[in-house]
């Protein structure tokens, strides 16, 4: 009877599990057709298939530009964070600093502060360096948003890390600097990398910030679609944005690969 | 070469070294950094809240707070924000005891499914939605065509539209911080409870839920606070009687150009943002939180 009951009530969970990964990826899933369609409008079931509008996309400059721009800035900001994300998360295990608390904190503020409020505040103050618009501009942006991430997973590196390798290294008569490149920095790797490809996800989809840091000059890929969206949507915009999700399932599963690969004790 | 750090000394006294040790410099960098990008652009906004256009004082935060208009702004950031939340763990709940019961390597498929999400782009997620749920959508087209209906549905454009795209876009940060505790509640405990006689969902009420709360608390204080800044699904999904705080404040910046009410706005949103992370980290370690989203 109770036995009954417990299989009963778990199919019924299974069955709930399942509509709720149709409810999280399945929407995203139903873009990718349509921007294959041969029809005239963003319509579904689309028409028929063509490659129109991803023949029109890259024709516009505005989308090509976009896009090269996004790259730009998302490969410039996972550099510029991992190296600082790395540094920090190795200031912060080993070392010793007044106020450690509150630079926890600080480094994972962005992640919570609303982008709204970082967007208009880096714009109004950017803006007096003649930064807004530019490529510093955003990688400086997207730096600060994206820098937490590569901390806490250099952190969880550095966590699982056997510590006993330096000492022996160290022993055995290596240098600090030595120990470091040849042992630790080789066994943190995975988690600097993978940071670093957060890093890249995080500038490559940002959009609220980057509406107020760019320019009708300098735009990246999500601003061009944002104002696409909000004007006529031909399927043009579908086409965008399943190269966009594209790009970042690739590196997500990327991601997710080298993080396993953390040695763990 | 060796850096002084701390040196026990004979009877366990603790020398102390320089200020910063050599391994903490390597956090200022960083640290300066966000302080000039970051700290100082956010203080920025506090100071343009008292002084735009000139210096008014509070006058920008009395106009906002005595402006019906604006005060249903705030009403309607709230009322979304505390439905999505419902919404959030209503389905997130289920999921993440699903989660904590089945195979680890069936957990870390679900897992997935929760991950990429979160990682994909915002903007395209909002766009799906409007393309499912607008009068020419998926819904709309299906229906029509097996004559269920004569007239498109109002889907779009209201707030069960905005509910529904923020509801989902928020649910990976119900669903991690629930798993997170869930996994490692003792599966014996609800066992034992149902030895000693107690009906299954008895035992599930009386033992388990009391025990995930922890994780109940944080994923509603979190997805709670970050409901309240949204600012692209509520604008694409909703009409202007959605209008939540941050479509306001965008607004504020870019029709009106008045920087002194937006900023002070955003100072508002800031602090209430700041008060629910206080509450929220009594309960769990927000770090722990973004560490399970690179987890998989």
């Amino acid at each position: 009877m109770t036995d009954s009951f417990r299989r009963w009530n778990r199919s019924l969970l299974v069955v709930f599990g399942v509509f709720v990964i149709v409810f999280l990826i399945g929407p995203s899933i139903v873009i990718v057709p349509m921007g294959f369609t041969a029809g005239q409008s963003l319509s579904f079931p689309p028409v028929g298939f063509s490659l129109n509008w991803y023949g029109k996309m890259l024709s516009d400059p505005a989308w090509t530009s976009g896009f090269i721009n996004s790259f730009q800035v998302a490969v410039c900001t996972a550099v510029v964070a991992s190296v600082l994300g790395t540094m920090t998360a190795l200031g912060i295990a080993r070392g010793r600093f007044p106020g450690k608390t509150i630079a926890n904190a600080l480094i994972l503020s962005p992640l919570v502060v609303p982008v709204i409020v970082i967007g208009i505040g880096m714009f109004s103050f950017f803006v007096r360096f003649k930064l807004s618009g530019t490529l510093v501009g955003m990688v400086i942006a997207h730096t600060a948003l994206s820098v937490p991430y590569v901390v806490v997973s250099v952190s969880t590196s550095l966590r699982s890390m056997d510590r006993n390798l330096e000492m022996a290294a160290a022993n055995l008569g290596a240098n600090p600097w030595r120990t470091f490149r040849r042992i630790t920095l080789p066994l943190i790797m995975p988690g600097v990398f993978a940071g670093a490809l957060f890093a890249f996800l995080e500038s490559w989809d940002e959009v609220v910030v980057s509406i107020f840091m760019t320019t009708t000059k300098f735009r990246t890929l999500p601003v061009v679609m944002w104002e696409q969206v909000r004007q006529v949507v031909d399927p043009t915009v579908a086409a965008v944005a399943t190269v966009l999700l594209a790009t970042t399932t690739t590196v997500l599963t990327l991601a997710l690969v080298v993080r396993r690969q953390t040695p763990v004790r | 070469m060796s850096a002084p750090v701390a040196v026990k000394e004979g009877a366990g006294r603790v020398m102390r070294g320089p200020l910063i040790s050599r391994w903490g410099a390597l956090a200022v960098p960083l640290l300066l950094f966000l302080t000039f990008a970051f700290l100082v652009p956010m203080f920025l906004i506090v100071v343009r809240s008292v002084t735009d256009p000139v210096n008014i004082g509070m006058g920008n935060y009395v106009t906002f707070f005595t402006t019906e208009a604006n005060m249903r702004v705030l009403g309607n950031t709230f009322y979304i924000a505390t439905v999505c939340t419902v919404a959030c763990l209503a389905i997130g709940y289920p999921y993440a005891y699903l989660m904590s019961i089945v195979p680890q390597r069936v957990a870390g498929i679900m897992l997935v499914f929760v991950l990429v999400p979160f990682w994909s782009s915002l903007l395209v997620r909002t766009f799906a939605w409007e393309v499912i749920l607008r009068d020419t959508g998926l819904i709309n087209t299906l229906l029509l065509n097996l004559k269920v209906i004569s007239e498109p549905l109002p889907l779009i454009r209201n707030t069960f539209s905005v509910i529904l795209g923020m509801s989902q876009i928020l649910l990976p940060f119900m669903v991690l911080p629930l798993y997170s505790v869930m996994q490692k509640i003792d599966p014996e405990l609800t066992r034992a409870a149902a030895n000693l006689g107690a009906p299954p969902f008895s035992a599930f009420r009386r033992v388990f839920v009391p025990l995930s709360f922890p994780g109940i608390t944080a994923g509603c204080l979190l997805v709670f606070v970050l409901a309240l800044g949204f600012y692209i699904t509520p604008t694409i999904l909703g009409s202007a009687r959605e209008t939540m705080i941050s479509r306001f404040i965008a607004d504020q910046v870019q029709v009106r150009v008045n920087w002194g009410l937006a900023s002070a706005m955003a100072v508002v949103l800031m602090v209430l943002t700041f008060v629910v992370l206080a509450v929220a980290s009594r309960f769990v370690k927000l770090r722990d939180v973004y560490g399970a989203l690179g987890e998989g």
